[in-house]
């Protein structure tokens, strides 16, 4: 079964690899997890060309969920999915590192895009919340 | 005001011109509450945009402002990418096929990309972001026959209005009162491209200033 993959988005390189390091240890080896960190001289920002190169890789039957940290991020990874043509493809608007981390285990477990999205969204508000 | 194929592409020197110039005071509005980029970023891509319009030959002000903005996309590293990048895309769908924008295609492009702006950004006006600039200015073409040089004073109004204000968007707004004591770099950026509208139309017109 094709499972949602997810695109992880920072202003900084180290903290994608970071979260992919540690998301790599829920175990679900058909979900996959791809980063887009920095801009494309390696400094601090964020690409539309890295996110797009992504969301390519990322791409399945599935779908493709997209995680993002500060200011620009944000803005950067809708540019990247509206342009992206053939659709399937959703930001979520949860912390990184937890979002990426719920996102794996719900599509680990075959939920579509969207439940994947709101598990998240709803997960991540629940942990906020519950402090 | 009709600009031709001819004057867009000027504006868009003009622009980079004026950025290139205002790049180090733009990265050092930036730096007390951002991430003291925003000039660099912006150098950057305009720098590209103008290399990217020199090579080609255009018929039409929807291709070339569809390449100004995909440069600027591609280019700037931080938030003037997908916001200028957004503008210039939706401007670009409205003056899709015309040679000439005349003043009804301004206000129309102008009004699509402050649309584009606002759902790109999430901002509204009062917020200290370009929008502070860009609906201002909207708003004077949609009632007024427009004169370039009072385009220009309502881009810096709304500039200098940003002066006080505390930012709502972005990652200034982490910074609460602290952002107060500024002008808005966002708003700075805008106001130079409004301001290199004016001059590379007064140039076609003789220079009477």
């Amino acid at each position: 079964m094709t499972k949602v993959n997810i695109v992880v988005i920072s202003h900084s390189k180290k903290i994608v690899d970071g979260i992919a390091d540690l998301v790599s240890q829920v175990k679900k080896p058909d979900v996959h997890i791809f980063t887009a960190g920095g801009t494309d001289d390696g400094n601090i920002g964020t690409s539309v060309e890295k996110i797009t190169k992504a969301i390519n890789q990322a791409y399945s039957k599935a779908g493709v969920l997209l995680f993002y940290d500060l200011g620009s991020a944000s803005m950067n990874a809708e540019v990247a999915a509206e342009m992206f043509s053939c659709g399937l493809v959703e930001t979520a608007d949860a912390p990184l590192v937890e979002g990426a981390y719920i996102a794996t285990v719900e599509s680990g477990l075959g939920k579509s895009l969207l439940e994947v999205k709101q598990a998240v969204e709803v997960t991540t508000r629940r942990l906020k919340t519950s402090e | 005001m009709n600009l031709s194929v001819e004057d867009v592409k000027r504006w868009m020197h003009v622009s980079n011109q004026k950025i290139q110039e205002n790049k180090e005071y733009l990265s050092e509005l930036d730096q007390p509450i951002g991430d003291g980029d925003h000039g660099h970023n912006l150098g950057r891509g305009f720098e590209e945009v103008v290399k990217k319009i020199e090579r080609e030959d255009y018929q039409e002000i929807g291709a070339l402002m569809k390449d100004v903005a995909m440069t600027l996309i591609s280019k700037v590293g931080g938030a003037a990418g997908p916001l200028y990048g957004t503008a210039f895309l939706k401007a670009a769908d409205e003056w899709k096929g015309s040679p000439t924008i005349t003043e009804e295609l301004l206000i129309q492009g102008l009004e699509a990309a402050v649309e584009g702006l606002r759902t790109r950004g999430k901002a509204d006006r009062g917020e200290k972001t370009l929008i502070d600039v860009w609906v201002p200015v909207l708003d004077y073409i949609q009632k007024n026959d427009v004169q370039p040089i009072e385009l220009k004073e309502i881009a810096k109004e709304g500039m200098q209005s940003t002066n006080g204000m505390q930012a709502k968007k972005g990652r200034a707004a982490y910074f609460r009162e602290a952002s107060t004591a500024h002008i808005d770099p966002g708003a700075y950026s805008s106001y130079l491209l409004f301001e290199a509208l004016y001059e590379s139309v007064n140039i076609e017109e003789g220079a009477h200033d």
